[in-house]
């Protein structure tokens, strides 16, 4: 071969690789922005939060905010009115949410956990094929759906029920909105638990077999007590899903800060109140539409506490066995 | 104790019955569950279903050139010729009140129907015809059977006065029922009768467009980073736990996010599909990045040796080889956060997407409603109609997720490769 043609060759050859070495830095460059993305958001809800609160609080003092009792974030109309600076205290808020979300729990966790544990260890693989998907179709479903369902037949049955039996229930009762949304969360909690209990190694559950036990001695003594640091991070997921849900409460448990431990009663939640005071129209630096932002920021922080534990117990669990 | 041990036979039992009980808790559990699942969906599709019926209500019409005129047929007042021909076809009704009640028998459309009937057939003209309208509301609940005649006239929304002007109009065939085609090409309405969900669908399939373009290829390509590329380090750690924690953050808190930043910084157009695009993009994100990374994972490590191993650059090995092999999985998961999207209300009600939209909106910075949107509104309005109308928003939203998910299945079963 022509000593020219070579060197054309390795010129060429150089030449592309440069090319394509830094086509290739540029993909790798677009691909770092783009996985810095969900940082980006991260701190833009942090940030965006944290200056509004911040301006709210300038307005009405953090003691006030969590610790005060009384929620009418209504403000007059003239400066001169009475009670022209409504006031802010988040605790019926608060009570509202965790009642509610209690409810929830009360209604999810033992229906949740019951279907996992037959589904994981009793169901055919045919039931099981069959029935787990349809579980998930309750997560797929619109939260609004459940709204609609829970303000126009939930509440009205009980309502109708307490009246036969001598209760007075709220049309807009903590009840109807905490059942409806236990049953939203039940297949989060069914098959993240299912997940963690046939996590378990089968060699456990051999030896206590083997040993004579029952399948539910097994599943009672061996089983749940091995899975059950994965179950309570399904739990607090389940948890704090409930206490960031908005449209079930928005619908069906309306805007009455009651601070009442009475299910039958109506109470409201932080997630209710955000939309309530963030729908219509809104002068955009008044205490009250401030006053979401700062509701919006107690909302965050606690469910990305109950998040971040539930992810470290789940994940620290499943290294155990791997 | 002793006594059990004593008797094995009985402690077996006993044990057998727990046994039992324990396998009934959990059959109980599911059916518990699936029993609502089903009560729920039921009784949704039954309210919603006679909303898909919608009923006419024949006028005699006087179309002589007094009436209108056919050189300018424009300049009639078609309202005050329907409320004239309803009054001559019930010649005894005579006090104000009841007239209001006899206008309200046809929607508050009844005008702009005569005119698009005469304008579609001009041949119509010259003398009295006999045409269908929309019934208001209250009469088609009326007619679908939704009204209890054995109540009171106090407790039902029709009064005696007007069911008998129904019954005689019955009696003679001068009432119909057909298929509601306006709920699907009408846009929102005041009046249930005319209300529809056009409007609503095409701001959802906008907004559901803006939030595709933006958080697929973000997403796939973040995944593919942080799966391929990315090196073991604080940083790597710390995105993975950002996204993790962004996939268990409340959705209204995104809406907030994109009340603060999007509109009151970048100021961008309120109610529009764009904003509301881009605040569910942030929120599926999350979903399609965790669920393009398993399907990265499961493509075996030999796919990629053999790439490497014939000379191909880490890059090229993995946009050539290793990430075609795990689309189907990536568009598994982006068409999951999709429906997700479709579905999710309070980060739209936050940016202002709950104003009332009559209009179909033909492009991305227009307000717009969205489908969950206009049901949360429906759900809300006090006219008893809007119920069925609710009802038959979410069949159709309900649908749309159907389709959607079984077509991910589709594309799972259909191209998922075992290694």
């Amino acid at each position: 071969m022509p000593s020219e043609t070579l060197s054309k060759i390795t010129e060429f050859n150089i030449v592309s690789s440069n090319r394509s070495i830094a086509a290739e830095r540029l993909i790798k460059a677009i691909m770092i922005v783009c996985s810095m993305v969900a940082i980006a958001v991260t701190v833009g809800i942090i940030s965006s939060l944290l200056i509004e609160s911040l301006l709210f609080f300038e307005k009405v003092s953090i003691r006030e905010f969590l610790f005060g009792t009384k929620w009418s974030p209504q403000t007059a109309l003239r400066t001169d009115q009475v009670a022209s600076e409504g006031s802010f205290g988040a605790v019926p808020l608060i009570t509202g949410t965790l009642l509610i979300s209690f409810i929830a729990m009360c209604v999810a966790t033992p229906l949740g956990l019951f279907s996992a544990i037959y589904l994981s260890e009793y169901a055919s693989k045919t039931t099981r094929n069959i029935v787990k998907p349809l579980l998930e179709i309750l997560a797929g479903i619109p939260t609004v759906v459940y709204g609609f369902f829970a303000a126009l037949t939930v509440a009205p049955l009980l309502r109708a029920t307490g009246e036969n039996v001598g209760l007075n229930v709220s049309s807009e009762s903590a009840l109807a909105a905490g059942l409806v949304m236990g049953i939203m969360i039940i297949p989060l909690i069914s098959s993240l638990s299912d997940d963690v209990i046939n996590a378990v190694p089968q060699s456990l559950r051999d030896a206590s077999l083997g040993l004579g036990s029952t399948e539910n001695e097994t599943i009672r003594k061996v089983i749940l007590p091995a899975a059950i640091p994965g179950i309570a991070g399904s739990l607090l997921l389940a948890a704090s899903r409930a206490i960031g849900e908005t449209m079930i409460v928005v619908m069906a448990a309306g805007l009455a800060a009651n601070l009442t431990a009475n299910p039958l009663e109506a109470v409201t939640t932080i997630t209710a109140q955000i939309v309530a005071l963030l729908t219509g129209d809104q002068e955009f630096d008044s205490a009250k539409t401030l006053s979401a932002f700062a509701l919006g920021l107690l909302l965050f922080i606690v469910t990305l506490f109950l998040n971040m534990i539930s992810l470290k117990i789940v994940n620290k669990y499943r290294e155990q066995y791997d | 104790m002793t006594n059990m041990l004593t008797n094995p036979s009985r402690l077996r039992k006993s044990r057998a019955r727990i046994e039992t009980r324990f396998k009934w808790f959990g059959r109980i559990a599911i059916g518990i569950s699936l029993t609502f699942l089903f009560v729920m969906v039921g009784s949704i599709v039954l309210k919603g279903k006679s909303a898909l019926v919608s009923s006419d209500v024949a006028i005699i019409v006087d179309l002589n050139a007094d009436a209108v005129d056919p050189n300018d047929i424009h300049a009639t007042r078609f309202d005050a010729l329907m409320k004239k021909s309803l009054r001559e076809m019930f010649s005894e009704v005579s006090s104000r009140k009841d007239k209001k009640k006899l206008y309200g028998l046809l929607s508050v459309d009844m005008g702009f129907e005569l005119r698009d009937q005469i304008l579609q057939n001009p041949k119509l003209l010259g003398q009295p015809q006999k045409l269908w309208f929309t019934a208001s509301d209250d009469v088609d609940l009326f007619l679908k059977g939704s009204v209890d005649r054995a109540l009171s006239e106090d407790n039902r929304r029709i009064s005696d006065m007007e069911i008998s002007w129904i019954d005689s109009l019955s009696e003679v065939g001068d009432t119909r029922s057909h298929f509601n085609t306006k709920f699907f090409t009408n846009g929102d309405s005041r009046e249930p009768e005319l209300a529809g969900i056009l409007s609503a669908l095409m701001g959802s399939v906008l907004t559901l467009l803006v939030c595709f373009v933006i958080s697929f290829p973000i997403a796939i390509l973040a995944a593919i980073y942080l799966e391929e590329f990315a090196p073991k380090n604080k940083l790597s750690a710390f995105i993975e736990v950002n996204i993790n924690n962004l996939a268990a953050v409340p959705s209204i808190v995104f809406g907030l996010l994109g009340l603060a930043v999007l509109l009151n910084v970048f100021d961008l157009p309120r109610s529009t599909p764009l904003v509301g695009g881009l605040v569910l993009s942030l929120m599926t994100l999350p979903t399609i990045i965790i669920a393009a990374r398993a399907a990265l994972r499961a493509v075996p490590p030999s796919i990629r040796e053999a790439a490497l191993g014939m000379g191909a650059s880490p890059v090229q090995a993995t946009f050539h080889h290793v990430a075609p092999l795990a689309l189907p999985g990536i568009l598994t998961g982006t068409i999951v956060g999709m429906a997700q999207a479709l579905g999710e209300t309070a980060p739209l009600l936050m940016i202002g997407m709950v104003a009332f939209i009559a209009d179909v909106p033909s492009s991305i910075v227009e307000p717009a409603a969205a489908l969950p949107v206009q049901i949360f509104l429906w759900a809300d309005a006090s006219e008893r109609a809007f119920v069925e109308k609710t009802s038959a928003a979410i069949i159709v939203l309900l649908v749309f997720l159907v389709v959607m998910n079984l077509l991910a299945i589709y594309l799972r079963k259909k191209f998922e490769k075992r290694f």
